[in-house]
């Protein structure tokens, strides 16, 4: 197994321990920010797979745009989930 | 009952899409279409991305109805946010490092958005990436600045501008050509900037709306923040 492989396997479990911590996580700023980890993830995969142009939009929307569109709707509603 | 009824729509369901699905042979090869595209598309469009020539030209419809879908979407978040008073920011200043490389990537962005798109045809990328690209560098500086503002009434005109050369480019096809978006232009030689006939056009003006359209609705959800 070649070093590529192994940083593609490592990233593949940051990504899933990304989601279960976004998932449970009961202070919703934090898991905004599971989501957002998990995009940036996601871009890199996205260019692994000789898909730069998806890998752009997701850097893009996945990282900023919508990461900035939740933290605004949980300073206007709550930040801890009951 | 309802749930006889329910259960009684779903096998009605199920049978149709089975009988469809059963019908597409499983695990041949079905990409006809594809090798198309990749063997005639230098030839066909004059663009050497693939991908572009498949969204602007070959299914230049498509993504006119995907800006539309954008621009709506934009549009209902305006209507039920929009404040006639003009609500100022009232967020604190960034610290200072995070001011100072704000403004020393602010611009970077910008370039680095406009050049995506404009070389949509060429490089990987195209007016979406592009415009997310730019309404991030501009989050960036609403971000760092208490002072940053976008003029909401040139966003309006950009995106009703750039809406409009969309529409503009498709209409030239139909009225020198047989179709609508087909390419009037001379494709020029592949590889170079002015190339591909109305795909730069295309991609630029398509850059310009979304990039228009996201500043827009970070600046009116930026503004619900007291």
């Amino acid at each position: 197994m070649d070093w590529a492989m192994i940083m593609i396997y490592i990233l593949a479990v940051i990504i899933i321990v990304a989601a279960i911590f976004s998932v449970k996580q009961k202070d919703l700023l934090l898991a905004v920010i599971g989501t957002s980890a998990i995009s940036v993830i996601l871009s890199i995969f996205y260019y692994l797979l000789q898909a730069p142009d998806v890998a752009l939009t997701e850097a893009a929307i996945g990282v900023a745009l919508s990461t900035i569109i939740f933290v605004i709707a949980i300073k206007k509603t709550e930040r801890y989930e009951e | 009952m309802r749930k006889v009824t329910a259960i009684f729509v779903l096998a009605i369901f199920g049978f149709y899409m089975l009988s469809v699905f059963l019908t597409i042979p499983f695990g041949e090869k079905r990409d006809n279409v594809g090798q198309h595209y990749l063997a005639n598309t230098v030839k066909e469009t004059g663009a050497v991305n693939t991908v572009t020539s498949i969204v602007v030209s070959y299914r230049g419809f498509d993504t006119l109805g995907e800006v539309t879908v954008l621009f709506l979407a934009a549009t209902g978040l305006g209507a039920i946010l929009f404040d006639k008073k003009g609500k100022k920011r009232r967020l604190q200043h960034a610290s200072l490092i995070v001011r100072v490389g704000a403004h020393l990537l602010y611009p970077l962005i910008v370039l680095l958005g406009a050049y995506v798109f404009v070389h949509g045809h060429l490089t990987p990328g195209g007016g979406f990436q592009g415009g997310a690209i730019i309404a991030t560098g501009v989050l960036l500086m609403f971000m760092s600045y208490r002072s940053f503002e976008t003029s909401h009434k040139a966003l309006i005109y950009i995106e009703s501008l750039a809406g409009i050369v969309f529409v503009l480019a498709g209409f030239s096809g139909l009225i020198w050509g047989q179709s609508f978006l087909q390419n009037v232009l001379p494709l020029g030689e592949p590889g170079r900037l002015l190339s591909a006939g109305i795909i730069p056009i295309i991609y630029i003006a398509v850059g310009f709306k979304v990039g228009a359209e996201l500043t827009g609705l970070l600046d009116n959800l930026l503004k619900t923040i007291k």
